[in-house]
């Protein structure tokens, strides 16, 4: 079972992000579980949203606190919330900022990458809403997911012009945290 | 991986949607609403059904409050409606007078609860409290553990309440946000099996002007004893008709959540584990660890809370060494849970002579982790090594706050 934590304020989007990644996870064909950290959310607000996925049917209902990876939708966060906190050590951080991973400076084990999720969202999508983008970041940085699965779960949340942006902004990002391209 | 054949039918959706699909397929005639979190989403998600024409048959009212919520389905159930309605907490609280009203007046209406804490202090996150605060108001309980279940359970307690025999109210009980708030694959009812598996309600008694019959009406110390009778009476008949319909509801579905309790790793197990809900899937998973490592761990779901099936916990206990209750709700006073409570009861006239041991656990949503009952199980072992049950506890209090 690989487990992930998604770190965001609240109106970002992490809760969708979480639940986009169980639809596309199981369009692989594996089991998923998409939940967030139950609050009074604010806009604003440092918020958590969690996904499991799995080969075998889920049924751990605690939160997630040992995941095999981090996304963090606004590095803003390292500020105030630890996000480094109880990941494995050979887990991913995805951090979209315009920074290196080594000028973050986070104490962990865990291999840290960073993508500027902003700029894509805003060449491509014309917003600056990320949670779509890093989910591609996602993919193309751990493997877990097909890219292909979390394009057909933002066309199907999302029919048109919207998910069709969306799509490809997750491919641009993909491609991004892979080196295959750059920003132009 | 899943089964590509199983994949096909499965979608992943939001507990709320499941549960409010659930509703729908099972052709209500009168829902009444009024939103509170966690449950809003699944009125929300009917009256979006309702709004795009998908409950033919149908009325859907927006009350002012749960005591409305409730009171409106009385009506509607006595002149021979198929109710439903959603609630937790506070609400499930306002509607408590009324929901006497509705089992005395043998209305088979059905809820979903999702559970929530009580104030004060205020708390929205999950425990038990709410619908365990209903166990003496004569309404069916039933506790599930998924999502997939609390969409089961729905055509199951309906085909149950509105049972002539029977004709008891009925609460689905699923955790508030960890069960409502996930998305998971689940296979959503189908129209055609659903019709199938639970017929139309077509209720003895109702309240019509052509045939004009009294509900609810005074009863003198001459005869209201015997409602309650008739009240009991009809609870011990659900008991071998909520079994005989989970295993109905296989046959034309395919899936089974257990009757009035289930097992798991149970027929050899020395220590078992007993609960209610969604932190059974928590405990298998560590169960799961201890039979790896050889140590005969096993669960005990009670799905099944009122009726109380005793019978059954008894037999499925007999030969342990020991048993533990994770309860998510205390009685304050005895400091205990009531399915500690409950469990301990029927062991009393019995031959069975099992310790048992309880936590109350998770209180107004603590989150309970793998590692915690990792501890209950070490602290079981004890147990059934000294045979001294220990009363009950509160699990991962944190002292530093008394």
């Amino acid at each position: 079972m690989k487990e992930i934590r998604i770190h965001g304020r609240g109106g970002q989007g992490s809760v969708t992000a979480a639940e986009l990644l169980s639809v596309a996870a199981f369009e692989d064909g594996k089991f998923s579980q998409a939940f967030p950290a139950f609050g009074v959310e604010r806009r604003g607000a440092p918020v958590q949203a969690f996904t499991r996925i799995s080969n075998n049917p889920i049924r751990l209902r605690s939160q997630i606190y040992t995941p095999d990876y981090v996304i963090v939708q606004d590095a803003t966060l390292l500020e105030t919330v630890d996000v480094a906190s109880g990941i494995q050590d050979d887990g991913i951080i995805i951090v979209n900022t315009t920074e290196t991973p080594e000028s973050l400076k986070l104490n962990t084990k865990a291999r840290v990458m960073t993508v500027d999720a902003t700029k894509v969202a805003m060449d491509i999508i014309g917003i600056p809403i990320v949670n779509t983008v890093l989910l591609g970041a996602f993919a193309g940085a751990t493997g877990e997911i097909n890219v292909e699965s979390i394009q057909h779960a933002i066309r199907a949340r999302f029919p048109g012009k919207v998910g069709e942006k969306n799509a490809n902004a997750i491919q641009k990002a993909y491609k991004l945290i892979r080196g295959e391209e750059k920003h132009e | 991986m899943i089964d590509p054949a199983y994949k096909k039918k499965m979608v992943v959706v939001e507990g709320s949607y499941a549960v409010a699909h659930s509703a729908k397929i099972c052709r209500p005639n009168v829902i009444s609403a009024y939103p509170i979190t966690p449950q809003t989403h699944i009125v929300e998600d009917l009256s979006q059904f309702m709004a795009d024409g998908e409950i033919p048959n149908c009325e859907y009212i927006n009350v002012e409050s749960e005591f409305s919520a409730i009171s409106a389905l009385i009506g509607a159930s006595a002149v021979g409606a198929r109710t439903y309605s959603a609630t937790t907490s506070q609400g499930l609280l306002l509607m408590h007078e009324a929901l006497f009203n509705t089992s005395g007046m043998r209305l088979p209406i059905i809820m979903t609860v999702a559970n929530r804490a009580v104030g004060a202090p205020i708390n929205i996150w999950n425990d038990h409290q709410d619908a365990i605060a209903q166990r003496d108001t004569g309404w069916l309980q039933l506790y599930v553990e998924d999502v997939q279940e609390a969409a089961d359970t729905l055509p199951q307690i309906y085909k149950i309440a509105e049972d002539n025999e029977i004709m008891l109210p009925g609460m689905v009980c699923m955790d508030g946000f960890i069960l409502s708030h996930v998305y998971e694959p689940v296979v959503l009812l189908e129209q055609e099996l659903t019709d199938a598996f639970l017929p139309a309600f077509q209720p003895e008694n109702i309240l019509d002007p052509l045939d004009p019959k009294t509900f609810g009406a005074f009863a003198a110390p001459d005869t209201y004893e015997e409602f309650r009778y008739l009240q009991e009476q009809a609870m011990q008949k659900a008991l071998p008709k909520i079994e005989a319909v989970a295993k109905e509801f296989e046959e034309v579905f395919g899936r089974f959540h257990g009757g009035l309790i289930d097992g798991y790793m149970l027929d050899d197990a020395e220590i078992i584990v007993m609960s209610m809900g969604s932190i059974l899937g928590t405990v298998k998973d560590v169960v799961d660890e201890y039979r790896a490592r050889g140590e005969k761990i096993g669960v005990l779901k009670v799905r099944s809370f009122r009726p109380f099936p005793k019978e059954q916990v008894k037999e499925a206990i007999k030969n342990a060494h020991a048993v533990v209750v994770l309860d998510k709700n205390i009685s304050i006073g005895t400091n205990e849970g009531a399915l500690f409570t409950e469990t301990k009861s029927c062991l009393y006239n019995s031959n069975v002579r099992v310790p048992v041991t309880g936590y109350t656990v998770g209180h107004g949503g603590r989150d309970i982790r793998a590692e915690s009952i990792a501890k209950v199980i070490e602290e079981t072992k004890k147990v059934a090594k000294s045979g001294i049950a220990v009363e009950s506890r509160f699990l991962d209090l944190k002292e530093e706050l008394l």
